[in-house]
């Protein structure tokens, strides 16, 4: 039967619904669909592609809620970054002068944080 | 001047006015697979039909020396004539005059055409090519769009309204078309976005290329932007007349009437299409074929949220639209964009008179936290809101699964579908077998002496019980249960009963559906 052939040419996939597998094939998107991960709040990214235009923290500084830690400039606004928890300063990423793309790292601080 | 001289003036005039960019910008147009606006009028309307309008309106710049400068016809065309024997006003941006950009009398004679489609009742094609505002005009471009805009917005759900995008179609530009009804594209030739690649580069440097951020595919794959994907300009234009034949000139006509014509049941027969096993896939666009006039179904959207097929054919020579589960692809569950590409589609068919067939296949709704975080809940409750505000003719016809919100979803009696039919393949419950008996028989299995056979027993029976269309029949939710060579036969009468239907709705100057 020439319809069978053609079925199996086609490599499908699975998807679980209700505890039910069905036999489908998945879209691009489907599979490039973020996968969720818990945020550790210490780990402070850039929010926005831009350029660092001063950073005020340093290694091993104790940083309360709030402290000013960079400022960070992106579509003609300076933007304050400021400690996001209670801590200390484990790592800077960024140095006055770079760019940096959205989500790029550019603060590490230490603090309680259960994963 | 006696009458044969000012004959000879006018046409002089009117060559002039006619002339576009000159040589070289039409040259360097057709380079790249472009046709001229003009020459895109005539080759998407009916031979001889084109009537041209407003050719001698001339631009109203004044900074910048522009007042020097002499732009024919401002930049884009506009007339009335006929598509495939249908009235049609149109317009086509001339990117060889300036780019195409839109100053404030390049906007009037638009706004003047959309004004007349308005009042005249009749589909609006705009055909877009153009840099984006003339920059030189300022504020006074602004006004133009917003102008254009509005138009748009009036005419929504009163006149058919296509956008074509032949070229660039940036910034605010892109609102016309996103306000419109059906937006077809073509590859390397479209490019749509709100801000270019450069800014992008320049601002937030991320590097992206014209065709990755808003090419033909990206937007009838991706974004959902788009309704139509062509090769060339030519396929566009089919694609164009076939989509105008379905389709009624205003929402109080009705689509033009075909010849009746059974389906090619050679080539589509319901019994190859179906597997019986619910979890096997099949593509429910040969099944449509299988129960449509000719065999014809003109898929809308037919790259983008795949999971959803929606669409035009006929039954018994009149337009449907057409709205089926695929589960071919992710099992046919609904999701943030099905939902959103479903909705709409069915609030067109509302607005224009056309009847709404659905086939109902599906496990429910996508599970993930992406689904949830993309806010499935308000989109999924577009579907809901479409099909509960429809009043034209609905008819279902559930093949196989219909589980749980899935199942309302999908036009059920619930929503005030018209007639449901149900084949005796199809599994009306709340869910599917297996989760459900897991559920209802938690303890049984968990304290079962063996649980995997226990649940394979509670799933079996679960499955004689509930996995059948007559339990939902018996609460008279099923109208009736049907062969499945019989659903093009349901599906006429039923269509042909419900010609006359009327309901009233409550009184409102507009529903707020969770857009």
């Amino acid at each position: 039967m020439p319809k069978k052939e053609k079925e199996e040419k086609i490599r499908y996939n699975s998807l679980v619904v209700d505890g039910v597998k069905y036999k489908t094939l998945l879209t691009q998107k489907f599979i490039n669909r973020p996968i969720f991960k818990e945020k550790d709040p210490g780990m402070v990214k850039a929010f926005i592609p831009g350029t660092i235009l001063k950073v005020r923290v340093k290694k091993g500084k104790r940083v309360k809620e709030g402290d000013l830690l960079l400022i960070l400039e992106a579509m003609k606004m300076r933007n304050v970054v400021a400690s996001p928890v209670d801590g200390v300063i484990r790592k800077v990423l960024a140095k006055a002068g770079d760019r940096v793309s959205k989500n790029q790292l550019m603060i590490e601080i230490d603090h309680e944080f259960k994963s | 001047m006696g009458l044969k001289s000012k004959s000879s003036d006018l046409r002089r005039r009117l060559r002039n006015a006619r002339s576009g960019g000159g040589e070289k910008a039409i040259e360097k147009q057709k380079a790249i697979g472009k046709m001229t606006a003009m020459e895109r009028i005539i080759s998407l309307l009916d031979p001889k039909s084109f009537h041209e309008y407003d050719v001698f309106v001339e631009h109203a710049g004044k900074d910048f020396d522009m007042d020097k400068k002499y732009l024919p016809g401002d930049g884009v065309v506009t007339g009335t004539g006929m598509l495939s024997g249908h009235p049609v006003c149109i317009y086509a941006q001339d990117f060889t005059v300036a780019g195409g950009s839109l100053g404030w009398m390049h906007a009037k004679k638009i706004t003047k055409i959309m004004d007349h489609a308005l009042k005249l009742k009749v589909p609006l094609i705009g055909i877009n090519d153009s840099g984006g505002a003339r920059i030189q005009e300022g504020v006074n471009s602004l006004a133009g769009y917003g102008e254009i805009f509005f138009r748009n917005t009036l005419a929504s759900g009163v006149i058919p309204q296509i956008s074509v995008i032949l070229g660039p179609c940036a910034g605010g530009a892109v609102y016309s078309p996103a306000l419109t009804d059906f937006v077809f594209t073509v590859e390397k030739i479209t490019k749509m976005f709100i801000t270019g690649p450069e800014v992008i580069k320049t601002v937030l440097g991320e590097e992206i290329s014209m065709e990755d951020l808003g090419g033909a595919r990206v937007h009838c794959e991706t974004t959902g932007n788009a309704h139509f994907y062509a090769e060339s300009e030519e396929e566009c234009f089919s694609q164009i007349k076939q989509l105008v034949s379905f389709i009624p000139w205003n929402n109080v006509k009705k689509a033009e009437k075909f010849p009746k014509k059974s389906p090619k049941t050679r080539q589509y027969k319901i019994d190859n299409v179906m597997p019986s096993d619910p979890k096997q896939p099949y593509d429910v666009r040969m099944l449509i074929k299988a129960v449509v006039d000719d065999s014809e179904f003109l898929e809308i959207q037919d790259l983008f949220a795949q999971n959803i097929v929606i669409g035009f054919s006929r039954i018994d020579g009149e337009t449907v639209g057409i709205v089926a589960n695929q589960p071919l692809i992710l099992a046919g569950v609904l999701d943030v964009d099905s939902s959103d590409k479903a909705a709409r589609f069915i609030r067109f068919c509302d607005a224009f008179n056309i009847p709404l067939v659905t086939l109902v296949d599906l496990p429910g709704y996508l599970p993930g936290v992406d689904q949830e975080h993309a806010g499935v809940i308000r989109h999924g409750a577009k579907i809901l809101y479409a099909y509960s505000e429809a009043t034209v003719p609905k008819i279902t016809v559930i093949t196989r699964k219909a589980y749980g919100g899935g199942y309302i979803a999908m036009c059920s009696h619930h929503l005030r579908a018209d007639f449901v039919f149900a084949w005796p393949t199809a599994e009306i419950a709340v869910m599917g077998p297996e989760g459900a008996a897991n559920i209802i028989f938690r303890k049984e299995i968990s304290t079962a002496e063996d649980p995997d056979d226990m649940r394979k027993k509670k799933v079996e029976e679960y499955k004689e019980k509930f996995a059948n269309p007559y339990v939902a029949a018996a609460y008279g939710y099923i109208d009736a249960v049907i062969e499945p060579e019989e659903t093009r036969k349901m599906l006429v009468h039923a269509l042909e009963i419900s010609k006359g239907k009327e309901i009233s709705m409550p009184r409102k100057k507009h529903g707020i559906p969770p857009f």
